[in-house]
């Protein structure tokens, strides 16, 4: 097994390698260079022009410039960014990052639950014009016009219904005179979404300890445990409304995800199940007199898990991406409206920073999902 | 004497009426497969009446509809003072701001479209079918080469890409097309439709082609290439999806170099300041919407029933 992970990671390594490659010879091959975006100025004059040339290190042959580029990447030299000037590039990339993984993970989270639980009663339905009507729902969510479907929601219920903000990620007036940045707030918040996950594992594998009647409802229990675990802590602090602001503003942009990425998981989970149903121990858990449910859930669910737990971090790296879409529809400042903006007002180190980041973070949730796997199919050990 | 030889005619086939025979056979075949799920149905009405929409606005421009009122780019409306005007019998889905006609430029983008789809997924399944049967085929390097490279290529976040890409050059439609083919052609395709030439690999008539004495590329042409092309088929409809999404969201956000499409219509509405009026200018944002969403749909559908035509294991015993 570490054998295995060492080999990923070094696998992985060099492919983050090649894609910074070639990130950097699409920046190369780009009409012009970056120098031209001090050139446009008509007030500097050529000799100018070309002494800042010098001083970038354009004038040097273009393997010099690779080395550089690899050498500053690896420091966290990413450079300036020219719309937010004097900020380094890397010091906007750690303010958002943490926005847009929040943001995915929750989402990817609950489209996985509700996706697995319907792609479940598709395969066990199979036929039946309930299957039709989901799927056809499904679908059309899965590939519905996503800037659409964001703008959709967000006329309903934040312009029509005035429920949720329209998007952002703060309100500006609440957040007046306030002692504390977003990022505090925001960063305290994550703390305690990992320490009330963690509650809830732990109440989770307690419970199921329970004789049967109690064990049935371990799952809600530990939920319940988790969510006054996480809020606990909040009651008193000053901070508490302030985080609540935060988390209004999520639930739109989180519902939407939900919403589009939900049948990716359930049409995965239908197909892999139908698969499974076919197994011998199946029609023996069956010819047992076992109730349909157990069959459903204790038999086939959990074989046919596999296939689909290895797309939920495959989707979390494909939601990061799709990110920019989202992202910028709500206004929500991570990662993926930062790389739009930065490639509309031609913020080139922003831009390319940004799409790195989003590479290494696709690379990442792909070793998640081989790790998973091999932790979760007993048949599967790398060595 | 000539006539005493007399000539039998033996009722001889071509071979190409044989397999053409063979091929109509298989495809009747498959086609009430097909037909038996409602869902890969639904799609495929959906696709004709996009193809019906596409077909009808060159023979509509040409008939009906004057060129200087209804032209989907450079058409504009004289006789209705104010633009966006709502739809009438003039303009069944009224006028965008700049005054041209909603319905026409919908009807006109179909057929962008269509042939940015079909390009796209031609250039997809051409790679991804070579790739997958000679990295099949021959194993070794050439196989741990571009399965490699498939990684890599997964695991490019893919929008982002064509938003640097099209943001650094200037994309038009074919080159879109041809960046969208090449990305997912050397990517999950080829992964999907190697395995699926393993299996082939080790078939029978492979070992008979080979005694026989087939050439390798013959015996990947002919042996391995018909074999897999129902799969590419599937893989086809996949990439027609994502590649009018990719169209659509880069037109939406108005990167891209493209002069009249779905997305470019929603970015019209968006710049022109009208696009949070859903309730009032319905008509300048949800049919272009409603488009995207239902060929994407479409195509997704009729390639989610391909799946249970081409694999058995997922058919209805």
């Amino acid at each position: 097994m570490t054998r295995y992970v060492l080999r990923r990671l070094v696998q992985i390594i060099i492919t983050f390698f090649l894609f910074q490659t070639l990130t950097f010879f699409l920046l190369y091959a780009q009409p012009g260079d970056i120098a031209n975006q001090y050139l446009l100025n008509p007030n500097l004059p050529p000799d100018a022009a070309e002494q800042l040339r010098k001083e970038l290190g354009l004038d040097k042959p273009p393997h010099l410039q690779y080395i550089q580029y690899m050498k500053n990447f690896l420091t966290g030299n990413l450079g300036v960014s020219f719309t937010n000037y004097p900020r380094p590039v890397i010091d906007i990339i750690k303010e958002r990052l943490p926005r847009t993984l929040v943001l995915f993970f929750t989402a990817t989270v609950i489209s996985f639950y509700v996706g697995f639980a319907l792609g479940k009663l598709l395969a066990w339905k199979r036929g039946g014009l309930f299957e039709y009507a989901t799927t056809v729902v499904g679908v059309t969510l899965y590939t519905v016009f996503t800037p659409w479907f964001a703008l959709m929601m967000i006329w309903l219920f934040a312009y029509k219904w005035n429920l949720f903000p329209t998007g952002k990620f703060i309100t500006p007036t609440l957040w007046r005179n306030t002692p504390f940045t977003a990022n505090d707030v925001f960063l305290r918040m994550i703390w305690t979404g990992v320490w009330g996950g963690v509650v809830a594992v732990a109440a989770y594998l307690l419970f199921r300890r329970l004789p049967p009647p109690y064990r049935f409802f371990s799952g809600f229990l530990a939920l319940f445990v988790g969510i006054i675990a996480a809020v606990i802590p909040w009651i008193h602090s000053p901070m508490a409304r302030y985080a609540l602001d935060i988390l209004w503003h999520m639930i739109l942009p989180i519902a939407t995800l939900t919403l589009i990425s939900f049948a990716g998981t359930m049409l995965l989970t239908r197909n892999s199940l139908l698969e499974t149903m076919r197994e011998d121990y199946i029609l023996a858990a069956r010819a047992k007199g076992l109730p349909e449910k157990v069959v459903r859930d204790k038999h086939a669910a959990r074989t046919a898990l596999l296939p689909v737990v290895t797309s939920l971090v495959f989707s979390l790296a494909f939601a990061i991406d799709g990110g920019v879409i989202t992202e910028t529809m709500f206004s929500w400042p991570g990662m993926g409206l930062t790389l739009l903006n930065a490639v509309v007002q031609e913020d080139i180190p922003l831009a390319m920073g940004a799409f790195s980041f989003t590479g290494m973070l696709a690379l990442l949730a792909h070793l998640a999902a081989d790790l998973l796997y091999a932790y979760l199919d007993p048949r599967i050990r790398y060595s | 004497m000539s006539n005493a030889t007399a000539t039998v005619t033996v009722p001889h086939k071509p071979l190409w009426r044989i397999r053409l025979e063979l091929f109509w056979k298989s495809l009747r075949t498959n086609w009430s497969l097909f037909v038996e799920n409602p869902i890969g149905v639904i799609g495929l009405v959906i696709i004709l009446f996009f193809a019906m929409m596409a077909l009808l606005h060159p023979i509509l421009m040409r008939t009906v509809w004057d060129p200087s009122v209804y032209d989907p780019i450079t058409g504009y409306d004289f006789e209705i003072l104010r633009h966006p005007a709502p739809p009438s019998w003039r303009h069944l889905l009224g006028t965008d701001p700049l005054g041209r006609d909603v319905l026409s430029q919908l009807m006109y983008s179909t057929q962008t479209e269509f042939i940015l789809g079909v390009v796209a997924a031609l250039i997809t399944v051409s790679i991804g079918t070579m790739i997958g049967a000679v990295s099949a085929y021959y194993g070794g390097i050439i196989d741990t080469l571009f399965m490699r490279l498939a990684d890599l290529v997964i695991m490019l976040p893919f929008i982002s890409i064509l938003i640097v890409l099209s943001a650094l050059f200037k994309l038009n439609m074919l080159k879109l097309a041809l960046v969208i083919g090449i990305l997912s052609g050397f990517g999950g395709v080829t992964v999907i439709i190697k395995s699926q030439a393993l299996t082939i690999k080790v078939k029978p008539y492979i070992e008979a082609a080979r005694v026989a004495g087939g050439g390798d590329w013959h015996i990947i042409f002919v042996h391995f290439v018909p074999n897999l092309l129902p799969l590419s088929f599937l893989y086809m409809m996949f990439t027609v999806t994502s590649a009018i999404f990719s169209e659509a969201v880069l037109s939406f956000f108005g990167l891209i170099n493209i002069r009249m499409s779905w997305g470019i219509m929603i970015h019209t509405t968006q710049t022109a300041g009208y696009l949070l009026n859903v309730g009032q200018y319905w008509w300048l944002v949800i049919p272009a919407g409603l488009a995207i969403t239902l060929l994407c749909s479409a195509f997704y559908l009729v390639g989610r029933a391909l799946d249970e035509v081409v694999n058995p294991r997922l058919r209805r015993r």
